[in-house]
């Protein structure tokens, strides 16, 4: 684990080569434009986005944004009504045709299926709005808490087994404004290279000084930490104020889920330095009782410093939350900025995630909490096992809901969308730059909402489509030939063996 | 990578060895001596057989030194000379090899290091320890803590929150689509009631295209940042709030901030980066001059139509946060660059929460094609975070139909707000923050005391006092917003009132009564 997919020489070189062309051609009509075209900038006026920096807007993206932000029209659970647009026409934005079909929804971070009407949350989230409104244009220090905001905080204090928790209205913010609280000038924060964006912005939106590990390489992590703490702040040689490890429980475009928990709570406590944990992903979609990476890995949650998480995958709803002990939230309660000045958490949305944790946690609903979160985990397995059976090249673990496939050419990519929707199925597309230029991928995200027949329809579709696209990169006997590739399909066949 | 350290030598050895002989010899000018002209005569002499080796047909000169294979020699030399440097010890690195800690002391100092705690130890303002717990929907009343009080303190101008269409709106969509959107736009995460929307807001706007936030505090943090990098500019106030300067911060840009709605110091400001900017010829840049229409931190409007005129004059782009003003100013409830008579377009950048007057969650981004557009794939917080949950698209989209057609509740905001700042600003021992003319149109009414305390701790106290009086006597709610540390100032203790168009005028004369008496009954005990 932990090393990025590589492809063989073949595969890449045709990869660069997709991007070659691509690029040259857009630098040809760039080129063109630029001639016979005046350019409409205003005279004394920087273009507002520079010609670099929308080159790849315009010259690459527009080709093939027909796979991206399409629309829907219903609710994001196991098959989605998705709106037809226009054909790609340049870079004009593409109109609504009115007819739309029914997909199998392989994108949304529906995880347990909370994403439709649900008899136990809906008619309470109804309930709620009925009772306590929609929008409280107000904050959360000033009339903006409802006790369901209480009783939310209470609950998922509870669920995650920590001394005290809070929430905001979303999660990337709860990263974005949080981060900056706890750690500030003169500290450091040791950041995994895949994290996502909210905690960079955080992170960056801080003060601290950012230094990064290779994703999932604890020598490297360690390497970092010991050195950091010998030379101090730079230029000054001041010993750091405090030292923060940020990592995540599933890393989402990975499918991979932090197996190394334990070593790195380890380390947090022989170098003395803040574990600082995002379970966006991972947060009711892995371990026994949904509880996330800690339980995954069998760790403490309370080793963790500040557990992070939101509620906008497993939980249906929206929002974020941060866990920890009862003086970090006295301090976020009473320093950030969003629990201060803006509008708080919908208390509607705030119910639906109370519901979700209910039936989570079994305290209502006859056990279909836990049966979700054991559906969910065979169905993952059972897909992932198929893929790898099928010969592409499918990264993470098992028991990670989420599974990005390897397309490796950007070409392929579009396609592959294209195709897979014209059969029916919806897949997420992840590419430059959002990954390397070579490292295009898919990324399938399994429900608990799927049935049996819904993930064989997709398998079906999946494999003819990735035999049109020469999609299986692995050797076909693989299961002889393949090296244990990852610790947890080890462990998946110790499963299968005792 | 870093070049071998000992290029530099060898470019100083090539350099030295190209140049012209005689170029050190007028280094020090040698002291006046009797016999010059026999120096002279040397000096000539020397020069002449310089000249018989080097000119065509001398040995120096190029073609005759290939010739006699002079050139290996030469060559040669180079060659020693680079094996000479290159198994030279290096000098720099080899102080670092003393300089380097060895794993031991490396343990050693690991085990000495002793971090600060997580989070210091804090006194916590009462307020957040014990927030107010609010048991119904925040209306024109409220119920908090078990008491009915007249709610002065949420934004929802037009009283918009408590309306039965909006509410079957929301019921509406969740049986549709549920809740939470469970994914990015980009991802299966736009559902068509968000490009409504959008469509909506650019529709009342009057501008191109509109681009929704799920959240208000992520949309500026993500507006600018979309918009400024290392090389452009920021002007902004610097009373804006926080999601401003946290956009301003990781846009990296150079922020400059002028004296709160100083138009004099704006003026300072341009005419002096103009001024540096032609010193170092710098290339054209982008540059903003970015604002709030009414300010969060002083409930102060800032004076567009000023600033549109100085941003064209200095060919700055402006930003405007219209948060506060969305349905508030302006004949069509656009907001303050409505209100102050901007042209179309005049602010080029504007955005603003849907969590005031619209009385729902979120925040937009509203422009030109290119502006809205340029987000969809810079913004992070619309790129890295999942969707507005649909019901409070729906609700903001109705919102905004009752707010376009809502030219009374404006006219009364305008009013409330009007009256109660003449009244309070009658009252002796206390100030309105903003003491404008055009201030007169906010509803949100900062008060301080007159002579306040010097120290801060002890005017929050003494107003949070007064706040309590009111509360227990008038059975009206207002607070006392908090600064974070994180924010770039804390602009004093105030009381903060929201006037909104449900506010009669008697609630509004008897909020001002009771201040006044409050203070009266206080101030004897302070
Ligand atoms: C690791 C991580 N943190 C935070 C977020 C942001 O969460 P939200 O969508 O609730 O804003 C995401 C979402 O994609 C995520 O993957």
């Amino acid at each position: 684990m932990g090393s990025p997919p590589r492809p063989s020489y073949v595969i890449a070189i045709s990869a660069y080569i997709s991007w070659t062309v691509w690029f040259l051609f857009g630098h040809i009509r760039d080129f063109i434009r630029d001639v016979f075209w005046a350019s409409k900038a205003r005279k004394d006026y920087a273009p507002i986005r520079q010609s670099y920096e929308d080159f790849y807007t315009r010259r690459v993206f527009y080709r093939l944004h027909d796979c991206f932000n399409r629309p829907i029209a219903s609710a994001p659970s196991a098959w989605v009504d998705v709106l037809h647009r226009t054909p790609v026409n340049e870079d004009k934005p593409l109109e609504l045709t009115g007819d739309q079909s029914k997909v199998l929804n392989l994108s949304s971070y529906n995880y347990l299926g909370f994403a439709a009407s649900d008899e136990y949350c809906t008619p309470r989230v109804l309930d709620t709005l009925d009772r306590l409104g929609w929008g409280a244009c107000c904050s959360r220090s000033e009339a903006g808490t409802t006790d369901k905001h209480v009783e939310l905080e209470e609950t998922v204090a509870e669920f995650l087994g920590v001394e005290a928790a809070i929430t905001f209205p979303m999660g990337f913010a709860t990263n974005a404004f949080n981060i900056p609280v706890i750690v500030g000038k003169g500290c450091l924060i040791i950041s995994d290279s895949l994290n996502h964006a909210s905690i960079v912005n955080g992170s960056r939106g801080s003060g601290a000084k950012i230094k990064v590990f290779k994703h999932d390489n604890m020598t490297h992590l360690e390497q970092i930490l010991r050195t950091s703490i010998a030379e101090g702040q730079p230029r000054t040689r001041r010993p750091w104020k405090k030292i923060l490890i940020i990592v995540e429980g599933i890393y989402s475009m990975e499918g991979e889920i932090c197996s190394n928990l334990k070593t790195i709570v380890a380390l947090k406590k022989k170098y003395k330095a803040y574990l600082f944990l995002d379970e966006a992903h991972s947060i009711g979609a892995i371990g026994e009782t949904g509880r996330g990476a800690t339980e995954h890995a069998g760790v403490n949650p309370r080793d963790v410093d500040v557990m992070m998480g939101t509620f906008t995958k497993s939980f249906g709803s929206c929002g974020g939350y941060i866990g920890g002990s009862k003086q970090l939230i006295k301090c976020i309660r009473n320093h950030c900025p969003a629990h201060l000045h803006a509008t708080s958490m919908s208390p509607p949305a705030a119910e639906q995630v109370i519901s979700a944790l209910r039936l989570i946690m079994n305290k209502a609903g006859n056990g279909r909490g836990p049966q979700k979160i054991r559906t969910l985990r065979d169905n993952s397995n059972y897909v992932r096992k198929r893929l790898i059976d099928l010969g592409l090249e499918v990264l993470g673990d098992f028991d990670s809901p989420v599974m990005p496939v390897m397309i490796y050419n950007p070409g392929k990519l579009a396609l592959f969308s294209r195709l897979c929707f014209r059969d029916g199925v919806a897949v997420v597309m992840v590419g430059f730059p959002a990954t390397t230029l070579v490292n295009s991928r898919t990324r399938l995200c399994i429900s608990a909402a799927h049935t049996k027949e819904d993930l064989d329809y997709a398998l079906e579709v999946i494999e003819d489509v990735a035999d049109q696209l020469v999609m299986r990169y692995r050797p076909k006997d693989h299961k002889k030939e393949r090296k244990v590739r990852s610790a947890a399909s080890h462990m998946m066949k110790a499963k299968a063996g005792g | 990578m870093a070049l071998p350290a000992w290029l530099p030598h060898l470019v100083a050895a090539a350099t030295l060895a190209l140049l012209p002989p005689f170029a050190a010899a007028d280094a020090v000018p040698s002291p006046p001596s009797p016999d010059i002209s026999l120096r002279l005569a040397a000096l000539g002499e020397w020069l002449w057989e310089l000249w018989e080796l080097i000119a065509p047909g001398g040995k120096l000169h190029p073609a005759g030194f290939l010739e006699h294979k002079g050139h290996l020699v030469v060559e040669a030399l180079l060659v020693l000379l680079i094996a000479y440097l290159v198994w030279q010890p290096r000098s720099s690195p080899s102080k670092k090899a003393d300089e380097r800690l060895t794993e031991k002391e490396i343990d050693q100092l690991c085990e000495e290091w002793q971090p600060e705690p997580l989070c210091p130890e804090i006194e916590s303002f009462p307020e957040v320890e014990k927030p107010l717990l609010a048991t119904s929907v925040l209306g024109h009343h409220i119920e908090v803590d078990g008491e009915k009080l007249l709610n002065m303190v949420s934004t929802d101008f037009l009283g918009l929150s408590t309306s039965e269409h909006i509410k079957d709106v929301c019921r509406a969509t969740i049986n549709k689509y549920g809740v939470g959107s469970c994914g990015p736009r980009g991802f299966y995460g736009t559902v068509d009631v968000h490009l409504q929307l959008e469509e909506s807001i650019s529709e009342f706007m009057g501008t191109q295209e509109t681009i929704i936030y799920s959240y208000d505090m992520a949309t500026a943090a993500s507006v600018l940042p979309a918009f400024a990098n290392a090389k452009d500019v920021i002007v902004c106030d610097e009373a804006v709030h926080y999601p401003i300067q946290n956009g301003c911060t990781l846009s990296r840009a150079k922020v400059l901030k002028f004296k709160h709605n100083d138009m004099g110091d704006l003026e300072r400001l341009l005419v002096k980066v103009a001024a540096e900017d032609k010193k170092l010829r710098k290339p054209l840049n982008r540059r903003f001059i970015v604002v709030e229409a009414i300010y969060h931190n002083t409930g102060e409007l800032a004076p567009l139509d000023a600033i549109h005129a100085l941003a064209a004059k200095h060919k700055y782009r402006l930003a405007v946060d219209e948060s506060l003003a969305i349905g508030v100013l302006g004949p069509k409830g656009r907001g303050a660059c409505e209100h102050f008579g901007l042209p179309p377009g005049g602010a080029e950048i504007v955005f603003a929460s849907m969590g005031n007057a619209l009385a729902s969650a979120g925040g937009f981004c509203t422009g030109a094609r290119e502006v809205a557009d340029h987000q969809r794939l810079a913004g992070q917080g619309y790129c890295f975070s999942a969707s507005q949950p649909p019901y409070l698209a729906t609700s903001a989209r109705a919102a905004l139909e009752a707010v376009a057609g809502d030219g009374e509740g404006r006219r009364q905001v305008a009013k409330g707000a009007a009256q109660l700042r003449r009244e309070l600003g009658r009252v002796a021992g206390l100030e309105v923050v903003g003491s404008h003319e055009r201030d007169l149109l906010s509803p949100v009414v900062f008060l301080r005391l007159k002579d306040a305390p010097e120290s801060s701790v002890e005017a929050r106290r003494r107003l949070s006092e007064l706040a309590d009086w009111v509360r227990r006597r008038q059975r009206v709610l207002i607070t006392i917003p908090i600064s974070s540390p994180i924010e770039w100032r804390d602009w004093g203790p105030a009381i903060r009132i929201v006037v909104t168009a449900r506010h009669g005028e008697g609630e509004l004369r008897g909020l001002a009564k009771g201040l006044e008496e409050g203070l009266k009954e206080l101030s004897k005990k302070w």
